[in-house]
């Protein structure tokens, strides 16, 4: 197993390179001049001469890589134009607090899509299969920005239930900081929730044809031992891949949700860096997510392996 | 050698099909309603989308305002119909700039093989590793904030999608005899991929397509939701409701329809697109 792992991580390595000269590629192809921004207001020839000197723009393109490279790989991503703060360090204040978003996110979509997609395939052609699936259709086509509106209306403006904006860590207050992410978590679970209803249900149809469930149920089980025991475990394998797969989507999802309900997380810093033309930020978000998302594919193949013993045997 | 494309008596097998799908025509008859309107809006009897009133801010939805008027007395339900060609034009132009980017670059993957696979294959990995809605800010971002950029930036982050299923399509037909008979009687590589390959690989790419529309057109409300999109004044469903949001409680209507219309839009391809796999899918026949 660990050699596997360590086959999986070397394997990555390419893909994060070229992930890093996209990322740094990014800023230098594209029209506008970085000193420009740098700058700010000053427009002074031999201040922007300065500028350039200063942070290496004459260099050769492949020598600024990989400076650029070093500096990532010793964790400098440069500085806030902003804030003047470490990209690192930003990142690093707002990621717990999208991460409690994700998690949140993922506990709802899993509590309500597996569930709903074993009833749906169980109950397969039936109303609720019907149901189900246009439920599911719907949480797919639904704007998330959309329907955070919707219900800051509905549950904050009409109701009172919750607050409509803000954050409290959980570290300081955790039923506030629980009240505070209901909304949004449900906001940005609902796609997710109704992505793995839908593979949920395709997964356990798979399964319950198979030869084994009709040998289980000759033998006399019930239907929700045949259903529970057997076919779930079963088609848990795929579900559990997907949700690790699924997680890496969530930290783009939040952009939107957080914007919404002003979170102060990774995605409104993106944003707010955008703005800003705060290009430092926004190279460091990018490639921090897409090293989440390889991440988190890495996750998923070491647990398909660890959970199906026929794949570990061919190690 | 006659070319092996999808014949006629297999198109109109998936009209019949589609037809018999009362999902599938539901989403059609949803896509086809909104492009009439997208296509529509100039003869239409409606106000003009630009033209404000400052004795008709914020009028809740009325027989002179069907669906209300916005923060500075603009027609909601005039502006939404315009609005509807941004979202159309911006999901379909920027699926094409997909497909017009990642089928050829797949295609080449998938027929050539070797280094040329490698190459295109390790780039796809990385470019699906940004996801997709960063990936279309970054983009967006540095492109500077304008409807063609959102497209532009739309269109290149669908594009790795295109790139894996052309060149997994690829790699399943160009062991097929056909491919083999063009390339005994000496075609060259460019005539075998447009002539043999690609109209064999199409049906996959339809579905795709349609439903990466659905995607598109969410994406580019986003970004015009977070000003990175169409700019004001010009109507599209995102911006407008970028504003809706900063008059939630006085008026709720500029949030509720521009909402509701991308939903339904994204629905109806959504629907269409799951019509078009069954009805495209040679299982199902």
């Amino acid at each position: 197993m660990p050699i596997y792992i360590l086959k999986r991580i070397l394997g990555a390595l390419p893909t994060l390179l070229i992930v890093s000269v996209l990322v740094f590629l990014l800023q230098k192809l594209l029209p506008g001049d970085p000193v420009l921004a740098l700058a700010g207001e000053e427009r002074d020839p031999a201040t922007l001469a300065l500028l350039r000197e200063q942070y290496h723009l004459n260099d050769p393109l492949v020598t600024q890589y990989f400076r650029w490279l070093g500096g990532v790989l010793t964790g400098d991503f440069g500085i806030s134009l902003r804030t003047n703060q470490p990209v690192l360090e930003l990142i690093g204040q707002k990621l717990p607090v999208t991460l409690q978003l994700a998690a949140m996110s993922m506990i709802f979509a899993m509590l309500i899509g597996i569930p709903a997609g074993i009833i749906a395939a169980v109950k397969k052609n039936t109303l609720l299969d019907w149901i189900a699936n246009i439920v599911a259709l719907s949480g797919l086509s639904i704007p998330n920005f959309w329907l955070g509106i919707m219900l800051i209306l509905l549950v904050s403006v009409n109701l009172g239930w919750l607050p409509a904006s803000g954050y409290e860590s959980p570290l300081v207050d955790f039923w506030l900081s629980i009240k505070t992410m209901l909304m949004p978590a449900f906001v940005l679970g609902t796609g997710l929730a109704a992505t793995l209803m839908r593979h949920t249900r395709s997964a356990m149809l798979g399964v319950m044809s198979a030869d084994y469930i009709r040998t289980a149920r000759a033998k006399g089980l019930s239907t929700s031992e045949v259903v529970l025991t057997h076919s779930f475990r079963n088609a848990l394998l795929p579900i559990i891949t997907l949700s690790a797969l699924l997680f890496g989507e969530l930290l783009a999802g939040a952009v939107l949700t957080e914007q919404i309900f002003t979170i102060p997380g990774f995605g409104k810093l993106i944003v707010d860096a955008v703005f800003n033309r705060d290009y430092a930020v926004v190279q460091g978000v990018v490639l921090c997510t897409a090293v989440g998302f390889l991440l988190m594919n890495l996750i998923a193949d070491v647990l398909s392996v660890i959970m199906n013993p026929r794949m570990r045997s061919a190690l | 050698m006659t070319e092996a494309t999808v014949p006629p008596r297999s198109r109109s097998r998936v009209w019949r099909k589609l037809r018999r799908s009362p999902a599938a025509l539901a989403g059609l008859l949803i896509v086809g309603f909104f492009v009439a309107l997208a296509v529509l809006a100039p003869v239409l009897p409606i106000a003009d989308p630009l033209a404000t009133s400052w004795t008709a801010i914020r009028k809740p939805p009325s027989d002179i305002y069907l669906l209300g008027s916005d923060d500075i007395g603009r027609d909601v339900l005039s502006r939404m119909i315009w609005g509807a060609q941004a979202s159309l034009m911006a999901g379909v132009i920027s699926v094409a700039i997909a497909l017009f980017t990642g089928v050829p670059l797949g295609l080449v993957a998938g027929y050539f093989g070797g280094w040329v696979d490698i190459i295109i294959s390790r780039f796809t990995d990385a470019l699906l590793a940004m996801p997709f809605l960063i990936m279309a800010i970054a983009l967006a971002a540095f492109l500077g904030p304008s409807l063609t950029n959102a497209m532009i930036a739309i269109g290149l982050s669908a594009m790795p999608v295109f790139i894996r299923l052309t060149r997994g399509q690829v790699l399943a037909v160009k062991t097929e005899d056909y491919v083999e008979g063009a390339r005994s009687v000496g075609l060259g590589h460019i005539d075998i991929m447009s002539r043999y390959i690609l109209p064999n690989i199409v049906p996959p790419l339809i579905v795709q397509a349609t439903l990466t529309v659905a995607t598109a057109i969410i994406a580019e409300a986003s970004l015009s939701f977070l000003g990175l999109g169409q700019q004001a004044p010009a109507p599209s469903w995102g911006s407008m409701l970028n504003v809706a949001k900063n008059f939630l409680t006085q008026a709720p209507w500029m949030a509720i329809w521009p909402g509701a219309a991308i939903f339904l839009v994204v629905i109806g391809f959504n629907l269409l697109g799951d019509g078009l796999r069954d009805a495209l899918d040679p299982r199902e026949h």
